[in-house]
């Protein structure tokens, strides 16, 4: 999914967290969102949600405002609590699905189930996760939660991936080990992925475009009067993967030109 | 290298011995007072011997009362039980449907929870005799002292452990699809069902102090009545090991509850090791 940022702001009482968004991210692209601590980063991915509403301005999904409410379309890995701890890894995994498809009882029986527990079985093997599908979370160490998490998330299918520095907690090898697979899964899937992050070797490894969010504006009598925003905006156009993004988006523009052209407009 | 008071563990053996030690000093103190006074008086009542309270319990608890044709004991702990378990259901039912409902859901906060914020703050036995008058002096009004005694506390504990829950848990949940009905039943419920049986736990003490409370007003049989009618002649001897039944009864609920909370609910207790 494409999604353009119109002038966005977002205030609480009178302090301004965000203010003047603009940006415009095309499907596919994976971008890595960096700056200081409480600068509203987090802020900015509630709002993407729908758990926040800018105060200004407007985000659109694909030309559409977006939805008031968090939806099967846009996927979340939280830094925490967010894996069931009621579930075990195969029921955490299943129950996006059960979700999806058993709207009254919630559970599969039989030859549905089997389907499901199958397809729940390859999304945790993809994050191999295959030897601990009996576990519940407190059971398991925080990168395993953290894979646990980015699978339960996938078998939905989002068009968007959102996650708040999903790999902070981990060590250099098992970072190193997510990030392989994060790029495997952005590849095969086509999201369109946002990854806040504070550790910028990560963000440039990771990402086809890192957002740079600071405050350009201050008060010193009133530290609050004035929002971050974005202060850098790099497309790392040297990279493969971008390439075939940035073509894909060239010929949504020029399709859409034409049928502004084809409308008289 | 000593260390501090709060570093010191005692061993297994000794966390035994210290535990039963209370209860072993009572026992000393009893026989001691029991005797001393009977020594003094026969028929003293006050501190009945060992034997006759045993001698009055077999009694109770095997031969039929010659004017109702009941065994007493049998008899009262079925009425009191029978009262005592309706209550505690339907209050629990309530607590967990109302608790969830309030906890979740903005609109039925807004409308509901101030009301229940009064009520359990209306004392439940200054409301007795509406009870009596209303329900009648019969089975009803006992159980629904028990019930108006503690839902509003269990509601309000409820509501209290479903808004508490992570937001990230109830918008990750959204995120893959759930609507409110599955939120309730795949996410809520569950994990708000073992803090359900620990505010059970903590209220059974308050559930029997208003059973007890309400046999003693109005009952014809019950553990409560038994004890307050042979109160009238200070018949020790049957109000000691009623009081040792009803707190073995009480241990065993909450032992029972609280096996239940471990046996049932696995994720709780499990840990990374
Ligand atoms: N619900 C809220 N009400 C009031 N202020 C809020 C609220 N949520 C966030 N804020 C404020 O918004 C600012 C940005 O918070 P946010 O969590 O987005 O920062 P962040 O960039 O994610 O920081 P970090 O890198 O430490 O996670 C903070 O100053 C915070 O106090
Ligand atoms: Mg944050």
């Amino acid at each position: 999914m494409s999604l353009v940022v119109e002038n966005v702001w977002k205030e609480y009482g009178d302090q301004t967290v965000l203010e003047r968004l603009n940006f415009e991210v095309p499907t596919g692209e994976f971008c890595a969102l960096v700056g200081p601590s409480g600068c509203g980063k987090t802020t900015f991915l509630r709002m993407l949600l729908a758990m926040e509403q800018p105060t200004r301005g407007k985000i659109l999904l694909d030309g559409k405002p977006l939805p008031e409410e968090p939806g099967p379309d846009r996927g979340i890995v939280f830094q925490r609590y967010s894996v069931f701890p009621h579930l075990t890894v195969l029921e955490n995994v299943m129950l996006g699905l059960e979700f999806e498809r058993s709207p009254l009882v919630t559970r599969f029986f039989g030859a549905e189930r089997r389907r499901a527990m199958g397809e729940a079985r390859s999304c945790i093997a993809s994050v191999g996760l295959e030897h601990a599908i009996e576990k519940y979370p407190a059971e398991l160490s925080g990168g395993m939660q953290q894979r646990l998490a980015i699978a339960q998330t996938l078998v939905r299918r989002p068009k968007i991936l959102l996650l708040d520095e999903p790999f902070g907690a981990l060590d250099p090898g098992t970072k190193a080990q997510m990030h392989d697979l994060l790029l495997k899964l952005w590849q095969e899937e086509g999201m369109t992925v946002f990854m806040i992050t504070h550790d910028l070797s990560e963000g440039f490894h990771l990402a086809t475009r890192v957002l740079s969010f600071d405050k350009v504006r201050r008060d010193p009598q009133a530290p609050n009067a004035y929002g971050a925003t974005i202060v850098y905006d790099l497309p790392l156009d040297d990279k493969e993967q971008r390439k075939p993004i940035i073509e894909r988006w060239r010929h949504q523009l020029a399709e859409r030109q034409s049928q502004f052209v084809r409308a008289g407009i | 290298m000593t260390r501090r008071l709060i570093n010191r563990h005692p061993s297994a053996g000794s966390a035994l011995i210290l535990g039963a030690l209370p209860f072993i000093l009572l026992a000393l103190a009893y026989v001691f007072f029991s005797a001393t006074r009977l020594a003094d008086n026969p028929d003293d009542k006050l501190l009945p011997a060992v034997s006759q309270m045993v001698d009055t319990a077999v009694r109770m608890a095997t031969q039929p009362d010659q004017r109702s044709g009941n065994v007493l004991l049998w008899a009262d702990t079925y009425a009191s039980l029978k009262r005592l378990f309706l209550g505690l259901s339907v209050s629990t039912l309530v607590a967990l449907v109302a608790g969830v409902a309030i906890g979740l859901v903005p609109y039925v906060r807004a409308w509901v929870a101030p009301v229940v914020g009064v009520i359990s703050l209306v004392p439940p036995m200054a409301i007795l005799p509406i009870l009596f008058i209303t329900f009648g002096l019969d089975e009803l009004s006992k159980v629904m002292l028990i019930i108006i005694g503690i839902t509003p506390f269990m509601i309000r504990d409820m509501a209290a452990r479903v808004a508490e829950m992570p937001s990230e848990l109830l918008i990750k949940a959204q995120t893959l699809g759930a609507s409110t009905w599955q939120i309730v039943t795949r996410v809520i419920v569950p994990q708000i069902l073992p803090r359900l049986f620990d505010s059970l736990r903590l209220q059974l003490g308050t559930a029997w102090l208003f059973l007890i409370s309400a046999e003693a007003i109005a009952a014809t049989e019950g553990l409560g009545y038994r004890i307050f009618l042979v109160r009238r002649y200070l018949a020790m001897d049957v109000i000691l090991p009623y009081v040792a039944w009803i707190t073995l009864l009480a241990f065993l609920m909450d032992f029972g509850l609280r096996k239940l909370n471990t046996t049932a609910f696995p994720w709780l207790t499990r840990r990374a090791g």
